[in-house]
Parts: structure tokens; C-alpha cells; sequence
């Protein structure tokens, strides 16, 4: 439970952490620390420094800006799952965050740090590849925004390079149903499997938690439901295109199965 | 009024909830260093070399020893106070390996350095050369031809063969109408007591030792010491301060302890050592881990006349203080609260590439009683009965019991306490719906499980302790000491680690005298305040320490009473007291209290002739038979049939655990326990991967649960006193943990018996109920 030995500092500015990142190798951001510390304390990992974004208080925010939603990226779970504006125009991103870890780790982890970390089982990157969301980086060039369908590259790896700070995920406001549904054991668990539905011309978006290296989407479910197959249908191909890993959770095989079950529930719920 | 009954509030908690314990990393000393232990990552390898150097060059590092440097200093290794047969092979146990590791986690090397952080860092760089040997970590493989070879003096990896026969056996199955044979798999658990363990060693420049521990069992630990070090005994002072939970894992004596006290001896400053969370998951000991294979014989219409049960119980690598001892606490009760003739139990113990197990909260006889449990309901499926008609029909119902197995069970009314269950329930009401679900084909059906217990606790009369090998005694040791300004201490020789002592027996001791609570003062875990004791496990401390206190407080009542009838120039028969107050009878106005007698004893001007000053005693209590508490617990499950997840819908406790001294601390250590069992029923899983590394090494994916995850319990009780006691009291530490396992998976079979399932492994995990009714399905 004791770290490698680490530098620390702390950040007053983007732009300052983003000068602190490209200061030396292995430099890692710290935000709310609920993904990075605990694989510090096992020395799975082992940053150089740290460049604690913490305090910019200015990037947690929700706000509305036309038809989408803007949130910081250093937004508390527990302030999304409370948040009045989202939980109106976008209930799946309020409710998503509400099933995360447990009360102490929703007052501290941040939607950014979760998005950036990149672990597959994380709940909130289904949600925000369903929703087509954008991500908004930082970093020594220009400021750019990544599609969510392009920032997920593998298991702890995202699109952002080691100098980029994520500042900002952009949604649009949902008008029609949704859903989110989290398989886990005990209530503070990561999910065993999660499935993500929105309701989208001619049928749902619909993506997958934890069924592979990155969050992905349930194409052939999504096709199907184009093409007019009702949702049990649909979600019978649930698992096409999927590599869950097995683990003490659930073997690949139960997990390729059980997502062909929750799939059919989220869509019955989202487009019920 | 009376305190005994009343769920006066714990005195422990101001302190405890405002973060003012004091538990063992609380605590420093000057000049203090850090001990880190290096391990083992391989389940079993041949130790080619260590080299420690690089680590003793490390920034902050005071020394370092491989294990072969240091052995010396413990020539016996440590020790297994339970040798439970002829036959047992007590395998030399090193508290650094030398020359083999046998488990991952097994110690080879220890760093010290000023400070925690610079112990670990050093750490790394101890090298260590391996040469990987074959393991074997499952219980059942281990003793099977071929299977890699743990230690040279064990072959077949066998530890011990065990036995308990009574009646005509092979009569009983031969003349048996239907038979039932079952195959149960005890899974391997981690205790996870909250604070991991940790310890804290001073040495004077006397010599003398004073060892902070997290323990149950400071005196157990002071023996110990000596036995493994050769340290005169009285030269060693060990204390439990606050300790953060323990359920058996902290009895044992430990490779740390030992290696603490070596190395602060040999650099003269004091050593701590704090474990990790996850170094807990493999360097504490685990729990149950065993098949068991149970046979019931019985007449067609479901009577049993005889169980035969055979055991495979895995040691781990090396035989801590009891292990062997733990599956035969479930020696007599593989026949649980049923009347039977014959009697046939055989455990075999085996060595296996894992962490040592030992004792874990029940220690045997939740194991016993999940056999039985489950194994009755098969019996009831077989000869179409219901699970309450088969268990009424089997019930001892007349007491005390002499049992198959041998022993004699206190006092009981099984069917008291199922009846009670059933109205808690309202059990016709529940079976309608399930019915109702069932007649529907809904997706999420009901499952209702029973689980009618005996448990036998309070360890234990020393003369059976003798007979079993045991190397100690049973009895407590308690003294009550009324100061001269009338208050009064207790000194126990049972220490707490979350039982809430210094409630229970303020209560006992304040009855007793007739003083309040509030002026009683409990002291233990000290071994300097609190000389003799035999400490804490097996539900002991009420029915042996508690009883042991009600004696003393007798001893002290007596003798104030002859200070009193010599004040009081009466004969000591012509007193009457109540409310501690001595009086004279017909004349009430003539008294004093027994404060006043204390101060009279203190001062000693005016006392009866040879009678020694002060007000105290002492009373060492051997308990005549162990305490046998019972009761019915039913769980009822709701299991979603697609996805496979089953979950707690209610649960209804009705124990009789005698006389009840404080019943909220009664009602929290059967939620505690309840809890503990439902997880092993539903969540918690010690996993080796192929190459013997434990997959479930942190609490992310060993599954403890929590209050989230479960139901409000409905508890109530019903009252069967021990006529064995004065107190009337039996243990209750440990009922919760024996009595939940079976109710919840006997509840997940009967929620899936549509889909022709009769057995599910645990924990009975989602994929492992969607694999059981896929197969079901067929």
C-alpha cells in the first residue's frame, strides 16, 4: 500500500499542468486519484511526477449551451448524479454516475480522470460512446475535441498524449429514451458487463462496458433494430464483434451470453 | 434495577467512533525502525540464493537478513499446539524460508530501514534466485498419486487420518431403507478482519520484551514466544491494544511477531511492522477449504438413523497453532440437532501449496453444519417431504441429549425456534408467492432455505481438551477488585477485539455487587495488568470468562459480607443483600454498603480476625461442557433465472443462545456473523490460479460485501438457559456464521428445483446458477 517514490505538483493552470506533464517521463495527472492512486499503492503503476489538476476549480462545471450539455472534466460523480440540468436533459450521464464505486468515491472521483484512464469495465465511457459525445484536449499545440468513437484505444489507453489534459466532454441533450444497466456483484463493484442504449433515428445507439479492451458499440444490435428486428431480436447479436476477458467475475463465455440479456432489457427500457 | 438483560450502551464506543482507539499502528516509540518481509511469488520453488546486499545499501536502511541468517535465532520454528493424532507429521515451519518456499506469500527475506517507505523500496531490491517447483493448491488433487510433493516427511502430502465412530455404522447403512449421498465443497476463505494485522517490539536494555500486537490472544502469544525464541517467559510482556477485528486470524503466532522480536533484539531499537492489505491476503491465515463427502441413512419415511461423513481438509502448507484442530471442532456435529444411532466421521489433513488455514470464525462447525443442513434437505427431497416435516421428524427433542457423536448437549427446544421462524416469516404466505412465481414462469423467482443449527462453544473443558491433544487448558481466569472509594475493577483474562467486553461484563460484575456500570472498569489484553488467561475464540468469553466473573464477584460478595456481620456485630447469615447493600435482617436500618466494606477491607483497622485486607478475588473457571446454542435461521432468495444473480430477499433469525446478557450486543454479533456466513454462500472466494497465485489478492475482487448488497435481518430469540452455568448463558460469537451458509444456498437450490437443480456450488455466483439451470435445462 506504499507507492514508489514520486514527485508531486500542483497545478494552477491548464496550461501550467500541461507544461508539468512535458517536464519528464512518466509524468501522470492527478485528479481525483480514485483510478490512479489505488494502482500507485499496488506499484502496478509507478509515475515519475504528478501534476495534481485538482485544485482548477473551474473545470467542474455542468452547463447548458443550446442543445448540448457541457461538463468539466473535473465534474464529482456525486455532483453529475445530482446535477438538476442533467438529470432533466441527459438522465442517463446522472444516472450512470450514480452507480459508481460507492458514496466516498463518487464525492472524489471525476468524470475526466475516469474518461482518461481509460478501463475498459469504467461505466462512463459506454455512456458517452453512446451518446456521441466529444471530448475536448489540451495540450502543448492547439485546443482539439476527440470523438468519443476515436478517443478509446485499448485497455488504459486513450487517444490523449502524455502532455494533453482532457478539459471538457460535450453531450447532446437527450429527447428521447435510455438506459444503462450495470451487472456487478456488490453495489461498489466495477461491472461485470454494462450495456448503454439511447434512442436514435430508426432504432438506438447502443455500446457495451467490459466486453473488450475498449467500451464498445453493439453495431450488429444497432443494424438489426434498423433493419426492424424487435429488440429481443436485436439483442441476441449482442455479443458479435465483442473479446470479454474471463476473470473471478465471469467467464468470456458468461459475459457473451449475459450482455445478449442485459442488451434486451436496455432497449426494452429505452425505447419503451 | 437490574442491568443483566438490558442493552445497556457500549462503553467502548465514545472512544472508538471519535477515532480515539488506539490500535497497533497508532503507536511508535523513539528510535523506532520498519520491517518489511519479502515473499514468495512462486506457490512452491526451491530457494537458490538470497542476496540482501543491494537492499543494505539502500538509502535508510538499517539491516537486512535472509532467512539462513537469522534462523538460528528460532530453532524450532513455529509452533502447532495441536497435534490430533499419532500419526500428524508436524512439518518444520520457518518463520523465514531457507531452503524451500511452499506457498506465494512465504517469507524469505526481511529489510529494516528508518521508515516504512524506505523498507519497501529497499525490499525490491533483494534478489532472489527460484527454481520453480511443481504445486498443488486444491485439496482434492494434493492427495492423489503423483501430486507434487510438499514436504519430504509428509508423503502422499497427508498430514494427519482422524476418526470418530460410534453405534453399529455398517449395520445402520445396511439395514437403511433410502440413503443419501452428497458431496459439498467447503470453498477457501480470507478472513479480512478490518486492521490487518501489525505488531511493535521493545526491548529494554534489561532484556526485557514488550510486544504491541494485534491479537487475540496476549497469552497464548507470551507462551508461544518463549517456546520458539527460548526467552524466560516472565521476560516478556505482550499487549493487545484496541484490535480492529479478527474472527480466529489473529490467535495464531505469526512469522511476524517472531521476526520482530529477533530483530529488535539483535539491533536494539524497536521494530515495527504494519501488514499491507494485500501482503493480509496472503500472509494471514484462511479459512475452511475442504470437501466433504456426507452420507444420511434412513427409514422411507425420512427418519435418519445414521450420517457418515468423510473429510478432505486443506492444511496449506504448514500447520499453524490449531490447524489441524479446525475440522475436528465439526467432528460431532455432522449430525447437527438430529437424533441419530450410528456415527462414522474420518478427516484426512492435507498439505497444499496455499496459505496456511486455521481457525475462521465457527472453526469446523460451520462446516459440520453446512453438510448436515444441505444434506437433510436432499434426504427430504428423496422421501417427499417438506424441509420443515423432515426436520421435525429428526429433532432431539428431550434434554440434555446424549449425542451419537459422544458429547452431551446442554439444553435446546428445536421446535421452539423453528416454530417461531415460520411466524416471523409467515411462511404460508411466502410459498404462496413463490408459487404464484413459479405458476407464472416469472424471471425472477423466490427460494426459500432453513438452516435449524447446534453449535457447540465456549471452548472448552480442559479434560476433553486434554483428550483431544489439545496443549492447553479451557478455563478463564477473571479477578474483581473493589477499590477503597467503591469502585471496581475487573481484570479478564479474555481480551476483546469488537465483542464489547467491558459492557457485558461491567453488566454481569454490577449486578452482582450492586453497583453501577458506569463505576466498573474492565482491564485486559495486557499481560502486566492481567497475568493469566486463555484469551479469545470459540464463543468462549461469556460462557467461560463471564461465568468465571460471576464466581469472582461471588468471592468478593462473600468476603465483603464477613467484613460487614463483624462492623455490624451480626452473624453473617442474619445479612441480607441487595443492592449492595448489606443489612440486618428485621432491622434494615442497621447496614452498610459494600463500598463502605471496601474501604474498611483497604484501610484493615477493624477486620475479623485472619481475614487478609483488601477486596478482591480471583476465579479460575474450568466450564464443565461446552455451550451448545441453536436456533433456525431461514433465508429467503430472489433469483433473476436469466441473468443468474440470486439475492437476499429476507432473512429471519431465531436463536436460542440461553440467557441474554446485553441483547443489542447480542443482536450485533448475529448480524456480524449472518453476514459472514451469507457471503460465503454468495460472494466470498479465495481463487488459485494454475500456478498458485491467488487471484483474489486485494478486497477488489475477494468479495466481502456490505450493508448494500443485504436485506434488513429479522431477528428475535428464543430462551433455553444452560443449566451448566450459573449465568445460564451460552456463546453467541459465532452462531451467525454457522447457521447463514446452508439457509442461503439451500434457498438458491429450492429457488431453481423447477429447473431439476439439487446442488450449486459456492459461492453460487451468477455464472454459477445460469450454468446450473442451463444444465438443468439439459
Amino acid at each position: 500500500m506504499i507507492p514508489s517514490p514520486f514527485e508531486y505538483e500542483l497545478a494552477d493552470s491548464v496550461e501550467q499542468a500541461v507544461e508539468l506533464l512535458g517536464s519528464r517521463e512518466g509524468a501522470k495527472v492527478l485528479a481525483g486519484g480514485h483510478s490512479l492512486l489505488p494502482m500507485m499503492r499496488l506499484r502496478i503503476a509507478r509515475p515519475s511526477l504528478l501534476v495534481d489538476v485538482g485544485r482548477l476549480h473551474d473545470l467542474s462545471y455542468v452547463r447548458e449551451d443550446g442543445d448540448r450539455l457541457l461538463i468539466g472534466a473535473l465534474t464529482r460523480y456525486h455532483d453529475l448524479a445530482n446535477d438538476p440540468v442533467l438529470q432533466e436533459r441527459c438522465g442517463i450521464v446522472a444516472h450512470t454516475a450514480s452507480l459508481i464505486g460507492d458514496p466516498q468515491v463518487r464525492h472524489r472521483g471525476t468524470i475526466g480522470g475516469s474518461i482518461a484512464h481509460g478501463d475498459p469495465a469504467s461505466d462512463m465511457p459506454a455512456v458517452l460512446l453512446a451518446l456521441e459525445a466529444e471530448l475536448v484536449v489540451r495540450g502543448p499545440g492547439e485546443e482539439r475535441t476527440v470523438a468519443a468513437g476515436d478517443f478509446f484505444r485499448g485497455v488504459f489507453d486513450t487517444a490523449l498524449g502524455p502532455q494533453d489534459v482532457l478539459t471538457e466532454i460535450r453531450l447532446p441533450a437527450l429527447a428521447g429514451g435510455w438506459s444503462y444497466l450495470k451487472f456487478h456483484r456488490r453495489s461498489q463493484d466495477w461491472a461485470t458487463v454494462g450495456v448503454a442504449a439511447v434512442r436514435a433515428d430508426g432504432g438506438a445507439r447502443v455500446t457495451l462496458t467490459n466486453m473488450g479492451a475498449t467500451p464498445l458499440r453493439a453495431a450488429a444490435v444497432e443494424q438489426a433494430l434498423a433493419d426492424g428486428a424487435d429488440p429481443a431480436a436485436a439483442a441476441e447479436r449482442a455479443a458479435e464483434g465483442t473479446s470479454p476477458s474471463s476473470d473471478t467475475q465471469g467467464s468470456a463465455e458468461y459475459r457473451r451470453y449475459l450482455v445478449t440479456v442485459l442488451v434486451r432489457r436496455a432497449l426494452e427500457e429505452a425505447l419503451s | 434495577m437490574t442491568s443483566v438483560g438490558q442493552s445497556v450502551l457500549r462503553k467502548e464506543d465514545a472512544r472508538l467512533l471519535t477515532g480515539q482507539g488506539r490500535y497497533v499502528d497508532n503507536l511508535g516509540a523513539a528510535g523506532m525502525v520498519w520491517a518489511y518481509i519479502v515473499r514468495s511469488p512462486y506457490a512452491h520453488a526451491r530457494i537458490v540464493g538470497v542476496d540482501v546486499s543491494k537492499a543494505r545499501e539502500a538509502d535508510g536502511v538499517v539491516a537486512a537478513f535472509t532467512g539462513g541468517e537469522i534462523e538460528d535465532a528460532w530453532p524450532g520454528g513455529l509452533p502447532c499446539f495441536w497435534p490430533v493424532s499419532d500419526d500428524i507429521k508436524l512439518v518444520k515451519h520457518l518463520p523465514l524460508a531457507t531452503d524451500r518456499v511452499r506457498f506465494v506469500g512465504d517469507g524469505v527475506a526481511v529489510v529494516v530501514a528508518e521508515s516504512r517507505a524506505a523498507a519497501k523500496d529497499a525490499a525490491e531490491l533483494v534478489e532472489v534466485e527460484y527454481e520453480p517447483l511443481p504445486a498443488v493448491t486444491d485439496v482434492a488433487e494434493a492427495p492423489a498419486d503423483g501430486a507434487p510433493q510438499i514436504h519430504d516427511d509428509a508423503p502422499g502430502n497427508v498430514a494427519y487420518t482422524w476418526s470418530l465412530v460410534t453405534g453399529d455404522v455398517d449395520k445402520v447403512f445396511g439395514d437403511a431403507e433410502v440413503t443419501v449421498k452428497e458431496r459439498y465443497r467447503q470453498q477457501r476463505l480470507i478472513p479480512a478482519a478490518m486492521e490487518p494485522r501489525g505488531t511493535l517490539c521493545e526491548v529494554s536494555a534489561a532484556g526485557d520484551i514488550t510486544v504491541t500486537t494485534s491479537t487475540q490472544g496476549p497469552h497464548i502469544l507470551r507462551t508461544a514466544f518463549t517456546l520458539v525464541l527460548g526467552i524466560p517467559e516472565a521476560k516478556v510482556r505482550v499487549i493487545a491494544p484496541d484490535v480492529g477485528g479478527a474472527f480466529g486470524s489473529k490467535l495464531d503466532v505469526y512469522a511476524e511477531d517472531v521476526i520482530a522480536i529477533t530483530l529488535a533484539r539483535k539491533l536494539g531499537r524497536p521494530v515495527k511492522w504494519i501488514e499491507e492489505r494485500s501482503e493480509a491476503c496472503v500472509a494471514t491465515i484462511h479459512g475452511r477449504d475442504m470437501i466433504q463427502e456426507i452420507e444420511l441413512a434412513a427409514t422411507a419415511d425420512g427418519k435418519i438413523t445414521g450420517v457418515r461423513t468423510l473429510l478432505t481438509a486443506s492444511m496449506g502448507a504448514y500447520l499453524q497453532a490449531v490447524t489441524p484442530g479446525v475440522p475436528l471442532l465439526g467432528a460431532w456435529l455432522y449430525a447437527g440437532c438430529y437424533d441419530v444411532d450410528a456415527y462414522d466421521f474420518h478427516c484426512t489433513g492435507v498439505f497444499t501449496n496455499t496459505t496456511p488455514t486455521d481457525a475462521y470464525r465457527g472453526a469446523g462447525r460451520p462446516e459440520a453444519t453446512y453438510a448436515i443442513e444441505r444434506a437433510i434437505e436432499a434426504l427430504a427431497r428423496k422421501v417427499g417431504r417438506s424441509p420443515v416435516e423432515i426436520r421435525r421428524l429428526n429433532f432431539i427433542d428431550s434434554f440434555p441429549a446424549d449425542i451419537a457423536s459422544g458429547l452431551q448437549i446442554d439444553s435446546g427446544d428445536y421446535h421452539a425456534s423453528l416454530d417461531k421462524a415460520l411466524e416471523v416469516l409467515d411462511y404460508d404466505a411466502v410459498l404462496a408467492e413463490q408459487q404464484k412465481r413459479r405458476d407464472a414462469k416469472d424471471t425472477k423467482q423466490l427460494g426459500i432455505g432453513f438452516s435449524t443449527y447446534v453449535e457447540m462453544c465456549g471452548l472448552a473443558p480442559s479434560r476433553i481438551l486434554g483428550a483431544l491433544r489439545y496443549g492447553a487448558g479451557g478455563w478463564e481466569s477473571l479477578s474483581v477488585r473493589v477499590l477503597p472509594t467503591g469502585t471496581v475493577q475487573v481484570m479478564s483474562g479474555t481480551t476483546p477485539h469488537g465483542q464489547g467486553h467491558a459492557t457485558t461484563f461491567s453488566q454481569i460484575v454490577a449486578d452482582r455487587l450492586g453497583v453501577d456500570v458506569g463505576d466498573v472498569e474492565f482491564l485486559s489484553g495486557d499481560t502486566a495488568v492481567v497475568p493469566t488467561g486463555m484469551d479469545t475464540y470459540g464463543s468462549r468469553s461469556l460462557p467461560v470468562g463471564g461465568v468465571a466473573l460471576y464466581y469472582a464477584s461471588e468471592k468478593v460478595v462473600e468476603k465483603a459480607r464477613k467484613i460487614a456481620a463483624h462492623l455490624l456485630e451480626a452473624s453473617e447469615d442474619d445479612l441480607d443483600f441487595e443492592a449492595g447493600r448489606f443489612s440486618v435482617k428485621g432491622s434494615p436500618d442497621r447496614g452498610m454498603t459494600i463500598q463502605e466494606t471496601a474501604f474498611a477491607a483497604w484501610a484493615a483497622h477493624n477486620l475479623p480476625e485472619g481475614l487478609e485486607p483488601g477486596l478482591e478475588a480471583t476465579f479460575v473457571y474450568d466450564p464443565p461442557n461446552f455451550s451448545w446454542p441453536a436456533g433456525c435461521h431461514i433465508a429467503v432468495v430472489e433469483v433473476d433465472t436469466e441473468t443468474g444473480d440470486a439475492r437476499l430477499h429476507r432473512y429471519v433469525a431465531i436463536d436460542d443462545v440461553g440467557n441474554v446478557i446485553n441483547p443489542m450486543i447480542v443482536d450485533g454479533q448475529v448480524h456480524g456473523g449472518i453476514v459472514q456466513g451469507i457471503a460465503q454462500a454468495l460472494w466470498e472466494e479465495a481463487v488459485y490460479d494454475e500456478s498458485g497465485n491467488l487471484v483474489t489478492g486485494s478486497l477488489l475482487n475477494y468479495l466481502v460485501p456490505s450493508a448494500a448488497e443485504l436485506p434488513s435481518f429479522e431477528l428475535d430469540r428464543t430462551v433455553s438457559p444452560s443449566p451448566t452455568n450459573p449465568l445460564g448463558v451460552k456463546g453467541v460469537g459465532e452462531t451467525g456464521a454457522i447457521a447463514s451458509t446452508p439457509a442461503v444456498v439451500n434457498a438458491v437450490v429450492d429457488a431453481l428445483s423447477p429447473y431439476g437443480v439439487t446442488d450449486i456450488d459456492m459461492p453460487t455466483t451468477p455464472e454459477r446458477v445460469w450454468r446450473a439451470i442451463e444444465a438443468g435445462r439439459g
